[in-house]
């Protein structure tokens, strides 16, 4: 059936590019692209529909060579398809009279006995491949800009040499393969018969990678997952080692296959200008970039020192014990026993205890954080391919590389970071012939940087491209019906807008960006991180976005109130401020609900008893304690009885049968040694409503205390 | 004449054979396999979690872990009766849809450790197929009395027990 879907597919291409309908080419090549099919046969596809993007350029093929191009590659791909049916017919037959071994999926590249065997120590493969293939990636950047670094070229070549090594021991043959061939490579490289030029550097970067997705299929398959379709390292293979086999060390100049050739074409168009800005840079300082490479090296030997992997399980269960250790501290130098002793000894001795226990505590807090710096390194490598695809110059920059934070957010940002550094590219900087006129350096600069402020961390992600268009965001945002046609903005209120679900403003879709999903893609996810956003932009100087995120997600700086004989931890980033209800203050407003004016606004007035279906201490309103919150940018006024403190907490899950409660985000350990609960304001807010609906069953929940 | 059933009714009571601790729930006494047992502690502060099943009485802090901690009579449909000295919280590992997690269970009291043979375990009595019966493992007799054995991962991942407590009664 896929082989039908394809041939079609493949036949309307054909069609459309004779027609001259080029966006529905690409289109249906697009579809083409995903649909499942060999090994071969999918890397093709893929690349046709990449050429295909590149080759549009308005409504218009770049030249007539690139529609021939697309024309014979459609005509490979045809010849491939038709032979994997052959195939896949002969295959099926010999299936069902085989031995019974259905897991076996006609010997999927990533499947090794090993992975059946010894799922440790393939753990451990994957763990260990992807800190060498780092070291690939950061290593093949160097080397882009100083060629034949023997250092750097000696710590890539290692990698290789140990990737093949542990792929070769656990079966995984086709990393193994390839590893060897970038291996032999490398080491031509290194005796000097080989120079890595941009070509060999790409291919070895696309070696890496491959690799890394392979990994990552193993890994899938290791727990069980769907790992996706295989993949294709055929034409990868051979391009590699048509290298070795000295038929591309003059410089891409065997165009054999399809791929070389679209690769080949990319490469002149857009890398001989980096290529020649490079050298000619070198050329003029030779000592600089070797100091500097050997600065860099020792600066990642320092920072790297000695480490050992540990479980994060295990550093969970650190965690946890040290926070009851603390708790157990506090408990025994308050006990009224102890607090009012003459002996100063003992004073002395529990003095030395607590210093030991908080210094205890926030190294064991400290193993959580990694520093932000691999984070950049890997949009170093987005900005090379993103310019390169868009046929712009640009370098990145950065400090503060060190700065640490929580592994978990540096994971979680990793995502949204990339969207941003690709949007500077592609709508941010000006091509270079646009810079020069504007008397700007022709390469554009991307800016990272990274610091601790206070009890959070602010990074920075910046550009020095055209800035935020301020009149074609009010534009389209009038256009998409987001603001009125008067509305009068300010100047942030109005870059405010490109976080709109959305919103887009790039006037045509490109393979990059400006599909209309993204900027508020990157404002959720900054938000879940518990972080805030901001831009700052100005026309024709670049724009900078502002990020500020918590040290962890660990830990939460908490408020904690009481309800009744309930306590309750609302996070304090989402509180404004607190108040005493005065006379007249709450309103009911016909159809909804309650509501308080707070600073001649009318704000909905939730009370927490009710909201969660507890026994409040008081009644009355007058009494109790008014809180003004805030989430996802809506505010709101919580009732509780009474303030009781502001605590950092160690958020935790309530476990499996609990963890969905509504209203309820997590549980933290209170200072005497109690469970509290960590509101979901969002929800709270959003299970609102006029009739607020008590406990399920209808009835009071309280803790039970003993005593 | 050794039927197929009694076959593998024979290997089930192999299976079934073991170290149970006993504990009570008004004049009913129970068994849960030593083996699913994490620890027992004494009754202590529960802190309520809303909008949650009337016998899931909330959450403790089991050094360092916030669990949820069940009280077996209400899941069980029996009274409700004041926490004493004696009450314990039971803390269990058990098998969910996720892997092993820790829920704590509170019960009237624990009394011994029971080591019961294949021979001191009788199949659970026919109760019409009700559904509560899932959650039993068997009957042993101990010195003239009946402890009912409990599946602990079957009762502690289903909720529709609650009538465990009349048919018992």
């Amino acid at each position: 059936m896929q082989e039908n879907e394809a041939g079609e597919l493949l036949e309307r291409a054909a069609t459309q590019i004779l027609l001259g309908e080029n966006a529905e080419t690409v289109a249906t090549l697009s579809q083409l692209s995903r649909v499942e099919m060999g090994l071969e046969a999918g890397a093709l596809a893929a690349e046709l529909h990449r050429e295909a993007a590149a080759g549009v350029t308005g409504n218009v093929w770049a030249d007539e060579a690139s529609r021939r191009r697309l024309e014979m590659g459609l005509d490979r791909l045809r010849g491939v398809l038709d032979e994997a049916a052959g195939i896949a017919g002969a295959g099926a037959a010999e299936a069902v009279s085989g031995p019974v071994e259905p897991a076996a999926e006609g010997g999927r590249a990533a499947s090794s006995s090993a992975l059946n065997q010894d799922p440790e120590l393939v753990g451990d493969f994957i763990q260990e491949s992807r800190e060498h293939l780092q070291t690939v990636e950061t290593g093949l950047l160097v080397l882009e800009k100083e060629p034949g670094n023997p250092e750097t070229l000696n710590a890539v070549f290692r990698s290789f040499h140990t990737i093949k090594g542990l792929a070769g021991f656990l079966e995984f043959g086709v990393i193994q393969a390839l590893a060897h061939e970038v291996e032999t490579i490398l080491d031509l490289a290194r005796t000097g018969k080989l120079v890595l030029g941009p070509e060999l550097v790409d291919l070895t970067l696309e070696s890496a990678d491959f690799v890394g997705r392979e990994v990552g299929r193993i890994e899938a398959i290791l727990h069980g997952q769907d790992p996706g379709p295989e993949l294709e390292a055929g034409a990868l293979l051979e391009r590699v080692r048509a290298v070795n086999s000295g038929g591309m060390a003059a410089g891409g100049g065997s165009a054999s296959r399809f791929e070389s050739r679209v690769e080949s074409r990319v490469e002149s168009r857009v890398e001989s200008r980096v290529e020649a800005r490079v050298d000619s840079k070198q050329e003029s300082s030779p000592a600089t970039p070797e100091a500097a490479a050997g600065q860099r090296e020792r600066k990642a030997a320092a920072s790297e020192g000695q480490s050992i992997r540990v479980d994060t399980a295990k550093l969970d269960l650190l965690l946890d014990m040290v926070g009851e250790m603390v708790i157990a501290e506090s408990m025994v130098r308050l006990d009224p026993e102890l607090a009012g002793t003459k002996n100063t000894r003992l004073q002395r001795n529990l003095n030395q205890l607590r210093r030991v226990t908080e210094e205890v505590q926030k190294i064991a807090m400290a193993t959580r954080l990694i520093p932000v710096g691999t984070l950049f390194q890997r949009v170093n490598r987005v900005v090379r391919d993103t310019a390169r695809k868009a046929g712009k110059q640009a370098e990145v920059e950065w400090s503060g590389e060190d700065t640490q934070l929580d592994k978990t957010i540096i994971e979680e940002l990793t995502d949204p970071i990339m969207h941003m550094v690709r949007n500077s590219i592609d709508h941010g900087i000006e091509p270079a012939a646009e810079r020069q006129r504007a008397g700007k350096p022709e390469s554009g600069r991307v800016r990272l940087k990274a610091y601790r402020q206070a009890d959070h961390i602010q990074i920075e992600i910046g550009d020095d491209g055209r800035g935020l268009n301020r009149e074609r965001i009010l534009a389209k945002a009038r256009e998409r019906g987001l603001i009125g046609e008067q509305a009068a903005l300010a100047e942030g209120d109005v870059y405010q807008l490109i976080f709109e679900p959305g919103f887009s403003t790039a006037e045509k879709v490109t393979d990059l960006s400006g599909r209309g999903v993204g900027m508020d893609v990157v404002k959720k996810q900054i938000q879940k991180l518990r972080g805030k956003i901001e831009i700052e932009s100005a026309a024709g100087r670049g724009t900078t976005f502002y990020l500020k995120l918590p040290l962890t997600l660990a830990i939460v700086e908490g408020l904690v109130v009481g309800v009744g004989r309930e306590r309750y931890i609302l996070p304090l980033f989402s509180v404004h401020e607190m108040l005493r209800p005065a006379a007249g203050q709450i309103a009911t407003v016909q159809g909804r609900g309650e509501m308080v004016i707070v600073r001649n606004q009318l704000l909905p007035l939730v009370r927490l008893h009710r909201a969660l279906g507890v026994k409040p201490g008081r009644e009355e309103a007058g009494e109790s304690l008014l809180i003004v919150a805030e989430t996802e940018g809506k505010r709101f006024v919580l009732m509780v009885d009474e303030f009781i403190g502001k605590q950092e907490v160690v958020i935790k899950t309530l476990g499996e049968s609990l963890k969905n409660t509504p209203g309820i985000a997590g549980g933290a350990i209170l200072g005497d040694g109690r469970v509290g609960l960590i509101l979901d304001l969002e929800a709270i807010y959003n299970g609102r409503g006029p009739g607020q609906e008590p406990g399920r069953r209808g009835e009071v929940k309280e803790s039970v205390w003993r005593g | 004449m050794p039927s197929a059933a009694t076959i593998t009714g024979n290997r089930e009571m192999e299976e079934r054979a073991g170290k149970y601790l006993a504990f009570h729930l008004g004049a009913e006494e129970f068994g849960i396999p030593v083996m699913k047992v994490r620890e027992i502690m004494g009754i202590q502060e529960i802190t309520a979690v809303p909008h949650t099943p009337r016998h899931t009485k909330g959450v403790i802090n089991l050094r360092g872990k916030v669990i949820p901690v069940v009280d077996l009579r209400l899941k069980f449909g029996m009274q409700e009766t004041e926490y004493t000295q004696r009450t314990c919280i039971i803390v269990t590992e058990v098998w969910g849809e996720n892997g092993a997690m820790m829920i704590g269970a509170v019960v009237d009291g624990v009394s011994e450790v029971l080591n019961l043979g294949p021979g001191d375990i009788e199949d659970t009595p026919d109760f019409g197929g009700a559904v509560a019966a899932a959650g039993l493992l068997g009957m042993a007799k101990v010195k003239g009395r009946v402890k009912i054995l409990l599946d602990i991962d079957h009762v502690m991942t289903h909720q529709d027990l609650d009538e465990l407590g009349s048919l018992l009664g």
